[in-house]
């Protein structure tokens, strides 16, 4: 059962040295080969690389060096396919990229690579990150290991899909409206969306550059605050990067108590047509919570209503731009043409998919001449009044509350034909990226039949990641949801 | 009808920077194709692009010597096409927020638009972008180069203030004269560090309203914005006046036919949907740092030539020689300080020290006298302690030992000899030795008087005073 272990468990064994690096790495590779033909989380894995790099994270820890020093050492890790490791393939979950692979190594990778992880696969997606259930991948589409009729959520369906069953100890996905922590909340595992600037995004693919940001999907809190250590920090890259200390996040953790702590809840969350036992699992959370200590007070966002308009505008204006350079010409697949135009068109119609091209489209109006000021231009000033909201109600409270997703995982098909109704799956989502505040989702029930885990997600203030560990951690070790394994884990 | 033109020019002109503007490669030309890349300049998927700082300070320096206001708050864009020289497909650059606006720029001009052989054009801005790769194309391929790609490039825009070829050949000289000397850029048009678009059109002269816009691209070299506007301007004309309604288009100048044709239309134009560079931060300069690239502006050739007929009264002849020759200048302006007559310092740098170098192939470093020996050496002769001729050669004799003067006319003997006893027994030699001349003399021939003096001056080898010997030599011979 060593796969279930959490990483804090994993570390003292390894630590210990009762179990080593190479066992570790097999447990995963074991239940891989068990559950991923149902659940189909990985795109594809370096066994041989994996070894290689578990075999010298053994001879580190018969060396004596501790995880004091590298805190993931001998640690299995797996990444969402949207971020550069060197040597290995990087396709973003797209048939454009072709046989490309990564020359160089993302700043988180690197980041992991030193705190002694061992780095073994590549983890599905939607296409680009554009999605909320892998049914957008080129490859095929992940399954949710609570009940495989269902879709594990996206973008990083297979991040959350891997950690929920077992597959690896903890993966890094990227969140841009929610892509982290809605999986997370379907799968039942922990996902953060760090504060913008926090976490580098060197190497990271770029879906939308102003709302992208890497973060960590795990079983417990503490095992977040441990990836967070690593993953957090200024890099001289990525020049939104910020460059401040990064506090210890594994202080946070100390406190049962919740005492003198102020939780919001958003009025305009309060929608109609909300999931009846999601909305239960969220009450229950709320009051959870002030028995906890904390107070629970009311806060407005007046702006909500606009946050997916003002998203749909701003990410697709972006992702025009970023995905530009898949042409055919320099990397990745081509398909040949008569002349340039013929090139580029016809490498792109085969290589991206259709939520791809719906999404260049929409952004390539935006930002065209004469509707720029309409779209791009006033989607910009809601942003801004967005972010102003959250800043006040920061004023009031340390955290805000929410469901992280109006419904439980849903079943495969049951949104694709419709995107409106899938963007609306990250209604509760897209706001925390528009503010560039931190987001976390952790299980906070089940729904009854079939059961299938929900999650809470607490939205805090811009770099107030410390304070969403405390309360989450405070919530995790006071409630029995993050013990349940699911029937495929 | 009588006609004008109304041009306007865009030059791009690379920065002189060790690396390229978003990464460490070498900013360099020359190299093996695809040597001077990474995964940055490449685009490759997952970069990101960090400013460089000196490509930044290089625009705002510009902005300093184009009189150019420096706004506190300039952003980067992100310029939207499709060429397979970008390897982004999108190009940073300053769309509505550039590091410099508004300034001018005068430059010597001897056309009809000159005042007092002065020509103003007034800039838009200078806005710092990326240079794209170089398209190289074969029999039945075509190759990339990405070395140029991501090479800090500046983008000079010029009001429509220029009005013929000449004066557009002109300013081009100029304004890359001034980059030069400013440490701007090299401004090597062989290695294409310099390139520009004109745009163009023309109107009836008097009239405020402009024509119909038409932009030129595909000029290599000045002569090719000069040629192309020559072939241009009597086009657009001609087509006035045959009633034809010019209408906004872009044309490509072919060089080796030596005409311009239709590239695109109005209709046909990119719409670039520029957006704000979300990969990079606003950059607001602070007082410090501004003061910091203020240090580093140099003085302009024209501003320098203005400046020395104005303080040291030059005529513009010598200050020309100063104006093209820094280190001159420099020379000078240390050997001027306390000076009655700089004009005659002026004489000595150009005439004899400027000779001296050119003739040993030397630099000012390599003179081994101090400027203000070259000030004490104008001041004996100002003093009548020694002739203009004697001062020839102890300027040899400083430029060859770097003895001070007054110690070579001590040790050489070669003041002037004022002595009216000395003087008066020479000229009685002489008059004695000539007795020919000096008859004409008194016969009412005054030129006999210069032979007279001459001879006197030759036996005193030059030191005497010869004012003093015509005065004595008229009055022996009345």
């Amino acid at each position: 059962m060593l796969h279930r272990l959490t990483i804090s468990e994993l570390t003292a064994r390894l630590g210990r040295r009762e179990v080593s690096a190479r066992e570790a790495l097999q447990a995963c590779l074991d239940q891989v080969d068990r559950v991923d033909p149902q659940v189909k989380a990985f795109l594809s894995i370096d066994r041989t690389d994996a070894q290689a790099q578990a075999d010298a994270a053994d001879q580190a820890l018969a060396s004596g060096t501790r995880h004091a020093e590298k805190p993931l050492l001998g640690v299995p890790i797996a990444l969402k396919d949207v971020l550069s490791h060197r040597g290995q393939p990087l396709n973003c979950a797209s048939k454009i990229l072709g046989k490309y692979v990564s020359p160089y190594d993302a700043t988180v990778v690197s980041r992991l690579k030193d705190a002694g992880a061992i780095l073994f696969g590549r983890l599905n997606m939607d296409e680009f990150a554009m999605g909320s259930s892998t049914e957008n991948s080129a490859y095929w589409t992940s399954l949710n290991p609570w009940d495989t009729s269902r879709i594990p959520g996206g973008s990083s369906g297979g991040c959350a899909v891997a950690v929920a069953a077992n597959e690896a100890f903890a993966t890094i996905g990227s969140d841009t409206g929610g892509s982290i922590r809605q999986p997370a909340a379907l799968c039942g595992c922990v996902g953060l969306k760090p504060t913008y600037g926090l976490v580098s995004r060197y190497g990271l693919v770029a879906f939308a550059s102003s709302l992208d940001q890497i973060g960590p999907f795990t079983k417990t809190v503490g095992d977040a605050t441990t990836l967070m250590s690593v993953l957090a920090g200024h890099d001289p890259r990525d020049s939104t990067s910020v460059p401040q200390p990064v506090p210890n996040y594994a202080a946070a953790l100390g406190a049962t108590s919740l005492k003198g702590l102020r939780l919001g809840i958003v009025k305009e969350f309060q929608i109609g047509g909300l999931d009846l036992e999601v909305k239960a699992a969220t009450d229950a959370a709320a009051r959870h919570l002030a028995s906890l200590g904390a107070e629970i007070v009311d806060v407005s966002l007046p702006h909500s209503d606009y946050a997916a308009a003002t998203y749909y505008i701003i990410a697709p204006a972006e992702a025009s731009a970023n995905l530009a350079r898949f042409d055919g010409i320099r990397y990745g697949a081509r398909v040949d043409g008569a002349d340039l135009m013929e090139l580029n068109s016809r490498t792109r119609g085969a290589g991206f998919g259709a939520e791809v091209k719906r999404r260049v489209i929409l952004g390539t109006y935006v930002l065209s001449s004469g509707y720029y000021d309409a779209f791009y231009l006033r989607a910009q000033k809601v942003r801004t009044l967005i972010r102003q909201d959250f800043l006040k109600a920061f004023e009031k409270v340390d955290a805000i509350l929410s469901p992280t997703t109006p419904t439980a995982a849903f079943k495969v098909g049951e949104k694709s034909a419709d995107p409106l109704q899938m963007y609306l799956s990250d209604i509760f989502t897209i706001s925390c990226n528009l503010a560039g505040i931190c987001g976390l989702s952790l299980p906070c029930g089940y729904t009854a039949s079939p059961r299938l885990p929900l999650g809470l997600q607490l939205l805090g203030k811009p770099f107030g990641e410390e304070s969403l560990f405390r309360i989450a951690h405070a919530y995790e070790q006071s409630t029995p949801w993050h013990r349940e394994v699911a029937p495929l884990g | 009808m009588e006609y004008e033109a109304v041009i306007g020019l865009e030059t791009h002109v690379q920065l002189k920077t060790k690396s390229k503007m978003w990464c460490g490669c070498a900013n360099a030309f020359g190299s093996d194709p695809n040597t001077n890349v990474c995964p940055v300049c490449l685009g490759l998927p997952g970069v990101l692009p960090v400013a460089n700082e000196e490509a930044l300070r290089l625009t705002v320096l510009t902005g300093c010597l184009l009189n150019c206001e420096i706004p506190r708050f300039a952003k980067f864009d992100r310029k939207n096409y499709f060429y397979p020289d970008s390897p982004k497909n999108y190009q940073v650059t300053q769309y509505d927020r550039p590091s410099t606006s508004q300034g001018w720029m005068e430059f010597e001009y001897d056309g009809p638009e000159a005042v007092n052989g002065l020509a103003r054009v007034r800039i838009t801005r200078a806005h710092l972008e990326e240079d794209v790769g170089k398209s190289t194309h074969f029999d039945r391929h075509s190759g990339v180069d990405f070395n140029r790609a991501g090479v800090p490039l500046l983008e000079i825009v010029s009001e429509p203030d220029l009005r013929g070829p000449e004066m557009a050949y002109a300013y081009l000289k100029a304004l890359t004269d001034i980059l030069h000397r400013g440490g701007i850029s090299d401004c090597d048009l062989e290695k294409g560090m310099v390139r520009c678009d004109v745009n163009i059109s023309v109107r009836p002269k008097g009239e405020e309203k402009l024509g119909a816009k038409i932009e030129i691209k595909n000029m290599n070299s000045f002569s090719g914005v000069r040629r192309a506007l020559e072939y241009e301007i009597p086009r657009q004309i001609a087509a006035v006046q045959r009633g034809e309604k010019l209408r906004q288009e872009t044309r490509r100048w072919d060089d080796v036919a030596g005409i311009t044709e239709p590239m695109r239309s109005k209709e046909d134009a990119h719409d670039y949907r520029y957006f704000p560079e979300p990969d990079l931060m606003p950059f607001a300069p602070t007082d410090t740092w501004l003061a910091e690239i203020r240090t580093r502006v140099v003085e302009l050739p024209l501003a320098r030539k203005q400046r020395f007929m104005q303080t040291y009264a030059l005529p513009s002849g010598d200050a020309e020689v100063f104006r093209d020759n820094r280190p001159l200048a420099d020379f000078f302006e240390a050997a001027v300080p306390g000076a009655r007559n700089p004009k005659a310092i002026a004489n000595f740098v150009i005439n004899n020290l400027q000779a001296k170098l050119s003739e040993n192939l030397a630099g000012t470093d390599s003179v081994k006298f101090s400027p203000p020996d070259l000030r004490a050496l104008v001041e004996l002769i100002e003093s009548g302690q020694i002739s203009s001729k004697i001062a020839q050669e102890v300027f040899a004799e400083m430029y060859a030992t770097g003895t001070a003067p007054g110690t070579i006319v001590q040790q050489k003997g070669l003041a002037q000899v004022s002595d009216t006893g000395a003087i008066e027994q020479l000229a009685d030699e002489v008059i004695a030795a000539n007795p020919g001349p000096a008859a004409d003399f008194r016969n009412g021939k005054p030129a006999a008087l210069n032979f007279l003096k001459g001879q006197l001056m030759k036996l005193s080898k030059g030191k005497a005073n010869p004012a003093l010997a015509g005065e004595i030599l008229q009055r022996k011979l009345s």
